[in-house]
This record gives structure tokens, C-alpha cells and sequence, in this order.
């Protein structure tokens, strides 16, 4: 039932009486409303702006969100009202889909904002008026087509497993993925003008032999012509059967329109060689030279241009047709008039229709050669009749073409654009992503710098250390946290990978360093001290930086980089108290390892191989840790 | 000969471009109409979940706390569903050094206990009960769920070995120790040498609550989360 007609059912209902007296059998009972609620004023708080209607209003259109019991989610029982955080002007055409029935399209909204919105409260954007309607398809449209941009690049680039195959097309079409189809892409280009160009000199006269006139060029230099012509004709055809093997799908791309013209290009001269002993067909034989011009169309897969311009003909098609259809019906009715106009002159050169058609044509194009001009008087103000009429009919269509090849021509543009600042911005990207990463390495040695103040009971450093993080902050962490302690690995930043990286490569043995051996006295409580013994540790340099402590805690090694630590200078002053200690550092590469105790958090929720014997509980950390000697330098 | 096998070739030219001209009035309206079918898209699939009431009842959530799932669930997706690219997203954002679509798949098909491709409200809000206020027994018995990809009962090396790649995905490349090729091999061996009792090659899931159920580590950290909402 048409929503908007609900507030007139009480009126259909109440003229249903006038079926009483008629009807011969009793009637359904009628549905009772168990809720008698009197119609009430909703208050609907959009991110500050109220909004107010009666809640009737919002049940018109029960499947959408506010029509809906969906709406109870946003209830906010201390102020009685529906706290929405979504854009308020954009709330107010939803709402005033509820008053009027009609949804209109804002112009300035940005049409993903209004899509989303138009999603979260449930409204199809398929009922939005008919005022409305054109614009927003149109939005619609140009939004998609630049998405399809956007995917199209992303389909560029390498998928990983690609066969012989794959390769050659994807290089065919793409010339920028490979050295080689970049040199492939450039011979054949050169090759083509070579073509062209021979084609074209073949025929300008070079040079007189004594007893005859000019002759062209392509007669006397037969021999070098048709070397050239063979060349370039064998280039062509196996750059053909190339296309042609490697095209997923054969028989698509023998009917494409590029295809056509590369068969049609070649075609001439295998014609030729098979035709040259018979005299009568030479004739067609020549005709068909004419076909060799096709070559110069092979140029669209190289120029981007030329691709536009077809693509725009292409979408202009209707508009081309009706000029043609107006300028044939223009054409006709103009040379039978002047035709009969110029009947009774004497030596006219409108001696038929058909001649008169080249007249009309000249004329409309304003053209005017002057081959052919009326004499009577009639004929001349037919003539010019016909040439003011042929400037409106050409110039009717034609900015509709230009519209169009604009319109393209500018959506190219901004392609290539955002292809070139696409690396831009995905490095853009990557570097916000490596703050996120580069936040929680940094929080990790704060909150282990934390464990070890709380030792040292200095409380201020501690929340100096603290304030920065947020809660979602801190949260986001614990679950990076867990995740280290699941995989008993620990997230370290590029730098140090891959100088870990180049360190493993130097070092020709395993060594394992003490800290293994010490760890083999521990009751290892995370997996991590067990797979460690199977890993050897890159840096076997980190000597006697440990704690023994005998099977009470865990042990975490980080590398800092000095770097990174300027930050923290002056908490760690306080740490720096056993300068003793910083001599045994073998200190390589402004590398510190530090020993510092772990947090005996519990493992990650995902149960692990081992779990064996548990991590003992907080408070012995202190007993244990004040009989130990936590050795930690700073450069 | 010359001139009549162009002539010929000109006369052809026009025929075939007045062909074009009809063929352009004549199939107008056509080619208009698929045109104009072609744009009308699907509308997005939209859901709504059921009224507050019923999910009060069902899950272990108070109003207050269904409220603030639904405002953000719905903030995120505002069609009321997620599918699986959305939610691979959304769950790679919190780890951005390494790759978590994989784990996210794993996830995905957890929560969608409907097997329909989309996560709704309720299956969200289901799975987050039992994980967030449900019993050991329930909490464990979902992780069963995760880890037994095809829901045939067993965990068999090949799942959990699966599984385990994906979860050192996540990690990306730049860990310290650096992670080697057999290392998510060694963890699911020691995984089935501590859970796989009666060493017949794959865990049940009595033998998976058992072996839990004695692991101190494992009953602690499943009350870890108890405070996220």
C-alpha cells in the first residue's frame, strides 16, 4: 500500500459502512490496537540539531530505520530522545522523504556521503523523485566510471602466478611492464611510419631518365621498395600471430576492430604476391594498394589520442547519424531545386540530380569551388538559400560531438593524473600505516621502561610516561601484545630487521648466546624461551646482559635503536646507574640490548603448545628483580 | 579497371554509411531501452536486525551495551551487514605490519554461523556473547570452532597448520627472532603433542576442553577480554 496515502485509511475504513446493508455474510473482526498510544512529538537529535515530528510521520515507511523498531538502538534514555551522529544536512532530506513522501537529491551533497547516508537509514535511492532523479544518475554514473579508473590500474599490476602466456598479453597491451614490450611497442611504432612513409614516396616522381618523363619513384626503385614493403609486412604479421597466440580469448580478438585492420593491412600484399602472373586482375591489384593506407590506423594502440577520438565517435554515433540523415535529406531537396531552377539556362552544368548533388554539397560545406554556379536568378537565390541552411544544419550537431570528446578527453587526463599521483599517495599511505606500527614499538619500550621505574618507585616518570596514550591506544596494543606473545616474536621496526638481517647473513656460525643457556634453567612459562632455543640468535654479541633469574621470569630481548631514545633521555638517567656495566657492552652499531624484565601478562588467548607451568604471579617480580642486576646503558 | 574498382569501392562507402543512418533511427528506441535497463542496479542488500527486546534475551548484553554494538556495527556498515572484503579490512587495520586477510577469513567464517557470506548484527553480537560472557566450556568450544575450518568435529594438523600461518602473517616480515619457513610447523607440532591425547593424528573437542580445562595459562587468559565492553 502506497505509504503516503496511510493517514486517509481511517476514512476508507469508516466509508467502509456503506458495504454493511449490502453484504450478506458477517464480517472480520477487526484488528485492535493494543498499543493506544496517542500520537506523540519524536524528538530526532542529529549530532546537535533537533528535529522533531510526530511519530506517525516516521511509520509511513516501516522498513527503513526510523520507521522500524531499529530505531529503539538509538534511544538515549536520560534525554528522551534518538541520538543520530550522522550529518545533519543530509538528515534533512531523509526526513523530509517522511513528510512528502518524495526524496530529492541535494546538488551539493557529494553523492558516496548521500549514498551512505540514504544506506544507514534504509531508504532505496531508487524512490528519489522524478525532479531529482537525472541528476543523481548522472552522479552516479561519473562516480562509477572513475572508480573503474582506479580498478582498472589495480588490475595492472602483477599477479604472481602468470604463464607464458598471460605475460605476453599483458605486455602486448601494457607496453610500461617490460623492457621488452616497451622495445616490441617502439618497433612496431617505427615500423609503421617506415610503412607509411614508403607508401607515400612510392609515388612522388624522382628524377628523369633521359628518354622519359618523370616517373615515380616506386618504378624505379622496384627492387628497394619491395624489399621494404616485405619487411614491414613480415613484421606485421608476426606481431599478428603473436597477438594471436597470446590472447585469452581467440575468437574475441579476431573480431576486435584493431585485429581487422592489422588483416586488413597485410592482406594487400600477400593478394599481390599470389596475383602478380595475371595480367587482367593487375587492375584490382592496384585498387587494392589503396588498402595499404589502413597501415597508418594501426597508430591507435600507439597514440592515446587517436584512441579517444575513436571512442568519442564511437559514443557520438547518434548524433553523427542524424547529421548525416538531415545533410542527405538537405542535399536532396536542394539539388532538385536548383536543378529545375537551372533547367532553362543554356550550357548549365546542372545537367542532372545527381550532378547537382556536388554543387549542394559544396555549397552547404561553404566549400564553394566555383566549378559549378547558377545563372538564372532563381538558381542564385536558391544558392544562397542553400548555403545559409548548410551552416545551421552542420553546426546543429556538432557541439554535441565536441561535448562528448570532452568530456572523455578530460576523464583521461584526470586518469593519468591520478595514475602519476598515485604513487604519491600510496606512499603517503604507507607512512601513516608505519606511524600506527612505529606508535606501538614506541609504547612497548615505554611500558617496559615503565616496569623497570616501577622498581626505581618513581612515580611522575611513570605517568610522564603514560599520559600520551589513549585508551583505544592502550587497548590497541594489549592486542598487538597478545599477538607477539602468541607467536613468540616481537614486532621490531624496519631498520633493526634488517640489520638483524645482515647480521645473520655475517655470522657464519650459530652461536647462542648466554642468554640461551641461561634460559635453561628457567621453568619457561611462554613458548617463546622454548622456540628460542631452536632459533639462533642473530647477535651473538649481547653477552652479559642478563638477569638469572632462576625460573621466575620471563626474558625479553630488544634491540633499541639510540636513535629512538632521545625522548627518554631523561628517564633514563635514572638508569644509567651502573656505569660499571656499560664497559661490557659490546656495543655494535649504536645497538643496545637491553635485558629488561617482561611482564608476566598472561598468555594470549589462543592456546599455545606449551603451557607449561605457570608464570608466577606479580608480586614476587619485586623480590626477585631487587636481587638482580638489570644492566641497561644508553649511549 | 582502376576506376571501377574504386567507384565500386566509393558506392559501397555510402551504402554502408546510409545503413548506419537507418540503423541508427531504426534501433534508437532499442538500444535506449537496454541502456536504461542496463543502469537500473541492484539496490545493496540491507538488513535490519530484530527489535532490542529479543536480542536482550538471546544474548548475555544489557540494552545499554546492545545500543553502543549497534551504533558502531552500524557506523561502519551502514547497510547493516559486513562481507567478508569489508571485514578483511576492518581487521587489518589494527595490524598493519603484516597481512591479516587470511586470519580474517578464518574469523569471517567464525562469526557467520548462517553461512550466508554476510556477517549481520545478530550473528555479530551472538559470537561476541559467548566470547565475551559466555562459559569456559562456550568460549572454548568457539575457539574449537575457529580452529576446525571444515566444522567436521576435528582438528587435523592441516587445519590448525592453516591457521597458524595465518596467525604469523599477521606478523609481517620484520619480527625479532626473524621468522623462519617451519616455524608455524614446530608451534602446531608442539600444539598437537600437548592436545592430541590418544595421538591418533587429530583433536576432538573433548580431548581440546580437557587439555585446556588443565592448563592453568589457558583457563587464566580466557577471562583476559572479560572487560572490553
Amino acid at each position: 500500500m502506497a505509504a503516503g496515502v496511510a493517514a486517509w485509511l481511517p476514512l476508507a475504513r469508516a466509508a467502509a459502512i456503506g458495504w454493511m446493508p449490502v453484504a450478506n455474510c458477517p464480517m472480520p473482526i477487526a484488528p485492535r490496537d493494543h498499543s493506544k498510544r496517542q500520537d506523540e512529538l519524536i524528538i530526532l537529535n542529529v549530532s546537535g540539531r533537533r528535529f522533531q515530528t510526530w511519530r506517525t510521520t516516521l511509520d509511513r515507511y516501516p522498513d527503513t530505520l526510523l520507521g522500524s523498531s531499529e530505531k529503539e538502538f538509538f534511544y538515549n534514555e536520560e534525554t528522551k530522545e534518538y541520538f543520530f551522529d550522522r550529518d545533519p544536512d543530509a538528515f534533512r532530506s531523509v526526513l523530509n522523504f517522511y513528510r512528502t513522501g518524495k526524496l530529492h537529491y541535494p546538488r551539493y551533497e557529494c553523492i558516496s556521503a548521500y549514498d551512505e547516508e540514504l544506506a544507514f537509514f534504509g531508504i532505496i535511492p531508487e524512490i528519489i523523485g522524478d525532479c531529482c532523479y537525472e541528476e543523481y544518475k548522472d552522479r552516479k554514473r561519473e562516480n562509477a566510471e572513475r572508480l573503474m579508473d582506479d580498478q582498472e590500474e589495480n588490475k595492472d599490476s602483477k599477479l604472481p602466478n602468470m604463464n607464458f602466456r598471460e605475460t605476453m598479453w599483458r605486455a602486448f597491451e601494457n607496453p610500461h611492464t617490460s623492457t621488452m614490450a616497451l622495445v616490441f611497442y617502439y618497433v612496431t611504432g617505427f615500423f609503421i611510419a617506415v610503412s607509411v612513409i614508403t607508401n607515400v614516396v612510392e609515388t612522388v616522381p624522382c628524377g628523369s631518365t633521359p628518354n622519359q618523363k618523370d616517373v615515380p619513384c616506386g618504378e624505379r626503385y622496384t627492387v628497394a621498395f619491395f624489399c621494404m614493403d616485405t619487411a614491414c609486412v613480415m613484421i606485421f604479421t608476426v606481431e599478428y600471430l603473436l597477438r594471436l597466440f597470446a590472447a585469452p580469448s581467440r575468437y574475441r580478438f579476431m573480431r576486435s576492430v584493431m585485429s581487422i585492420i592489422d588483416v586488413v593491412a597485410i592482406l594487400p600484399y600477400y593478394i599481390g604476391l599470389v596475383m602478380t602472373n595475371n595480367e587482367d586482375v593487375s587492375g584490382a591489384f592496384v585498387t587494392l594498394r589503396v588498402f595499404r593506407v589502413f597501415r597508418i590506423f594501426k597508430f591507435s594502440r600507439h597514440s592515446q589520442g587517436l584512441r579517444i577520438l575513436g571512442y568519442t565517435l564511437k559514443s557520438c554515433a547518434s548524433e553523427l547519424g542524424f547529421l548525416l540523415f538531415s545533410l542527405t535529406m538537405a542535399i536532396i531537396i536542394f539539388a532538385t531545386v536548383m536543378f529545375y531552377a537551372e533547367k532553362g539556362s543554356s550550357s548549365s552544368k546542372f545537367t542532372s540530380i545527381p550532378a547537382s548533388f556536388w554543387y549542394t554539397i559544396v555549397t552547404m560545406t561553404t566549400l564553394g569551388y566555383g566549378d559549378m554556379v547558377p545563372k538564372t536568378i532563381a538558381g542564385k537565390i536558391f544558392g544562397s538559400i542553400c548555403s545559409l541552411s548548410g551552416v545551421l544544419v552542420i553546426a546543429l550537431p556538432v557541439p554535441v560531438i565536441v561535448s562528448n570528446f570532452s568530456r572523455i578527453y578530460h576523464q583521461n587526463q584526470r586518469a593519468d593524473k591520478r595514475r602519476a599521483q598515485k604513487k604519491a599517495r600510496l606512499a603517503r599511505i604507507r607512512i601513516a600505516k608505519t606511524c600506527s606500527s612505529n606508535a606501538y614499538l614506541q609504547r612497548k619500550r615505554n611500558g617496559l621502561l615503565s616496569e623497570l621505574l616501577d622498581l626505581t618507585t618513581s612515580e611522575e616518570e611513570q605517568q610522564h610516561l603514560n599520559k600520551s596514550t589513549s585508551l583505544l591506544e592502550s587497548q590497541h596494543h594489549h592486542l598487538l601484545h597478545c599477538l607477539e606473545k602468541t607467536t613468540a616474536h616481537e614486532f621490531i621496526d624496519e631498520q633493526m630487521f634488517e640489520q638483524n638481517c645482515v647480521e645473520s647473513a655475517l655470522q657464519s656460525y650459530p652461536s647462542r648466546s648466554p642468554s640461551l643457556s641461561s634460559q635453561e634453567g628457567f621453568t619457561g612459562t611462554c613458548c617463546s624461551c622454548r622456540s628460542r632455543k631452536s632459533i639462533p640468535l642473530p647477535n651473538s654479541s649481547m653477552s652479559t646482559t642478563h638477569t638469572h633469574t632462576q625460573g621466575l621470569q620471563e626474558l625479553s630481548a630488544l634491540h633499541i635503536q639510540c636513535a629512538e631514545q632521545q625522548g627518554h633521555s631523561s628517564s633514563r638517567s635514572s638508569l644509567n646507574m651502573q656505569p660499571n656495566e656499560v664497559g661490557r657492552f659490546n656495543c655494535r652499531e649504536r645497538q643496545i640490548t637491553t635485558a629488561i624484565i617482561s611482564i608476566p601478562s598472561p598468555p594470549a588467548p589462543i592456546p599455545e603448545g606449551d603451557g607449561h607451568g605457570p608464570p608466577n604471579p606479580g608480586p614476587s617480580i619485586s623480590t626477585t628483580a631487587s636481587s638482580n642486576i638489570v644492566k641497561v646503558s644508553a649511549l | 579497371m582502376n576506376l571501377e574498382g574504386l567507384e565500386m569501392i566509393a558506392v559501397l562507402v555510402v551504402v554502408v554509411l546510409f545503413v548506419k543512418v537507418l540503423e541508427q533511427f531504426g534501433l534508437l528506441e532499442a538500444s535506449y531501452d537496454d541502456s536504461v535497463e542496463d543502469e537500473l542496479e541492484l539496490s545493496a542488500v540491507r538488513h535490519r536486525p530484530e527489535g532490542l527486546e529479543k536480542l536482550e534475551a538471546q544474548t548475555r548484553f544489557s540494552r545499554k551495551e546492545l545500543q553502543i554494538l549497534y551504533r558502531g556495527f552500524k557506523n561502519e556498515c551502514p547497510s547493516g551487514v559486513v562481507n567478508e572484503d569489508t571485514f578483511k579490512d576492518i581487521y587489518s587495520q589494527f595490524f598493519p605490519q603484516g597481512d591479516a586477510s587470511t586470519y580474517a577469513h578464518f574469523l569471517f567464517n567464525a562469526f557467520d554461523t548462517d553461512h550466508n557470506g554476510s556477517v549481520s548484527f545478530e550473528d555479530f553480537v551472538m559470537g561476541l556473547s559467548i566470547l565475551l560472557r559466555g562459559s569456559v566450556q562456550e568460549k572454548l568450544n568457539w575457539a574449537f570452532n575457529l580452529y576446525d575450518i571444515n566444522k567436521d568435529g576435528y582438528i587435523t594438523k592441516e587445519e590448525m597448520l592453516d591457521i597458524m600461518k595465518a596467525i604469523y602473517d599477521m606478523m609481517g616480515k620484520c619480527t625479532y627472532p626473524i621468522l623462519k619457513e617451519e616455524t608455524p610447523r614446530q608451534h602446531v607440532d608442539m600444539f598437537f603433542q600437548k592436545m592430541d591425547k590418544n595421538k591418533d593424528g587429530v583433536v576432538t573437542i573433548d580431548e581440546f576442553i580437557d587439555c585446556c580445562q588443565n592448563d592453568e595459562n589457558i583457563m587464566r587468559s580466557m577471562q583476559l577480554f572479560e572487560n572490553v565492553i
